[in-house]
């Protein structure tokens, strides 16, 4: 199966990119997992940390609020004004 | 030591500390060039997130929305103008007032009312000198723009282009800046904000596949909601952004020439000081000599 191409970026610059198995995030109707080749869609983000799955199986965190999420072709853009990685 | 040759030696001490002034400022600037520039492409791939975001829904769908539909009579207009808050950055300034003097008599001649939104204490200035009013300004937050400074000036606008016109709000919003071409060349640059035309092709990425049909969440109504604001917001950002980076260029710029004049001014300033002191030495020789001719001829 395809990886998903993601980016996580805030106002001032991006904060993490890279390529992952699955996401897991909060909209604002409540959580949502995205694996590759879900169907292109814009969500608005709620409070709560998008949790990234790489390739390797690590898990990165980020607090994005405020923000947005688009999924297309594979490629999933996390964009917030204020986002940043939990570490 | 004569009077004249002391004036010589004063002005070129002056030319001298002045242009330690200006050479140190020249270097600040271009250091800070390089972080605005920077800046300028870290905010990238954000504001062309957001763009292609917008782009996606206003292409999507065929929704009304107050911020993408035109008005049918505009009848008042807002400017808004970047400029910065300190000068010496040469015609930085001097040019974003003209084009933004430009397009206010233009609207003017349209029949549009022109109401003023002002960055930096430059612009202030200018306007308060002239005793006209202004909507609001902004001051101390050119220099190195923050993301939040951003929001409030997107805020505001956005809240004022909502009001119905009636009770002053603007049908259209015009914004006035200096876009960052080169470390050369800094243009003025004015662009129609709201109503919305999305900026296609600037900040599309390269490949110009079609957009997808997209699923939204919750809708589309609430996601343009939520999106205009945030688009106006980068947009903003990025004049913010532009306008520093234009501004550092144009101070590294004013400052070279500044320190080139001091020198000029230097070496003129030595040339004639040393004229006057070998003028001085031939007159006192001369009077040496007239003056032991003079004894010995009275013998």
């Amino acid at each position: 199966m395809a990886d998903l191409n993601v980016s996580v970026v805030s106002a001032a610059q991006e904060v993490w990119s890279g390529r992952a198995k699955q996401i897991v995030a909060r909209t604002v109707e409540g959580e949502i997992g995205i694996l590759p080749g879900h169907e292109p869609m814009l969500a608005i983000l709620g409070v709560g940390e998008v949790r990234v799955t790489t390739e390797d199986g690590a898990t990165v965190r980020a607090n994005a609020e405020d923000g947005f999420l688009s999924v297309e072709h594979d490629t999933v853009t996390i964009v917030a004004r204020n986002a940043e990685l939990i570490s | 030591m004569g009077a004249q040759l002391r004036v010589y030696r004063q002005k070129i001490r002056s030319a001298q500390t002045t242009k330690k002034i200006t050479r140190a400022m020249e270097l600040i600037a271009a250091s800070r060039i390089q972080k605005a520039q920077q800046r300028v492409a870290a905010s990238g791939p954000y504001s062309r997130a957001v763009t292609r975001a917008v782009s996606a829904v206003a292409t999507y769908s065929n929704v009304d929305h107050i911020l993408t539909t035109e008005p049918e009579k505009v009848e008042r207009a807002a400017i808004v103008i970047f400029s910065s808050d300190r000068g010496l950055a040469g015609a930085f300034n001097a040019n974003v007032l003209r084009e933004a003097e430009e397009l206010a008599s233009l609207l003017k001649s349209q029949g549009k009312d022109v109401v003023y939104y002002l960055i930096g204490r430059k612009a202030v200035g200018y306007f308060a000198f002239r005793k006209r009013a202004t909507e609001e300004a902004w001051i101390g937050g050119t220099d190195t723009p923050k993301v939040e400074l951003a929001r409030e000036i997107g805020d505001a606008l956005v809240s004022r282009f909502i009001q119905p016109t009636s009770e002053g709000g603007v049908d259209e919003i015009h914004i006035v800046y200096n876009r960052f071409v080169s470390m050369l060349t800094q243009t003025p640059e004015v662009v129609r904000l709201l109503p919305l035309e999305v900026v296609e092709g600037v900040e599309e990425p390269g490949e110009r596949e079609i957009l997808p049909l997209y699923e939204f969440e919750p809708e589309v109504d609430a996601v343009l909601d939520a999106l205009l604001p945030v688009y106006i917001e980068s947009r903003i950002f990025n004049a913010l952004l532009q306008s520093d980076a234009s501004k550092q260029a144009a101070t590294q710029k004013a400052m070279k020439s500044a320190s080139d004049n001091a020198d000029k001014l230097i070496r003129d300033y030595t040339r004639l000081a040393n004229n006057a002191r070998q003028s001085e030495i031939t007159q006192q020789i001369s009077e040496i000599v007239g003056g032991a001719d003079a004894l010995a001829s009275a013998k």
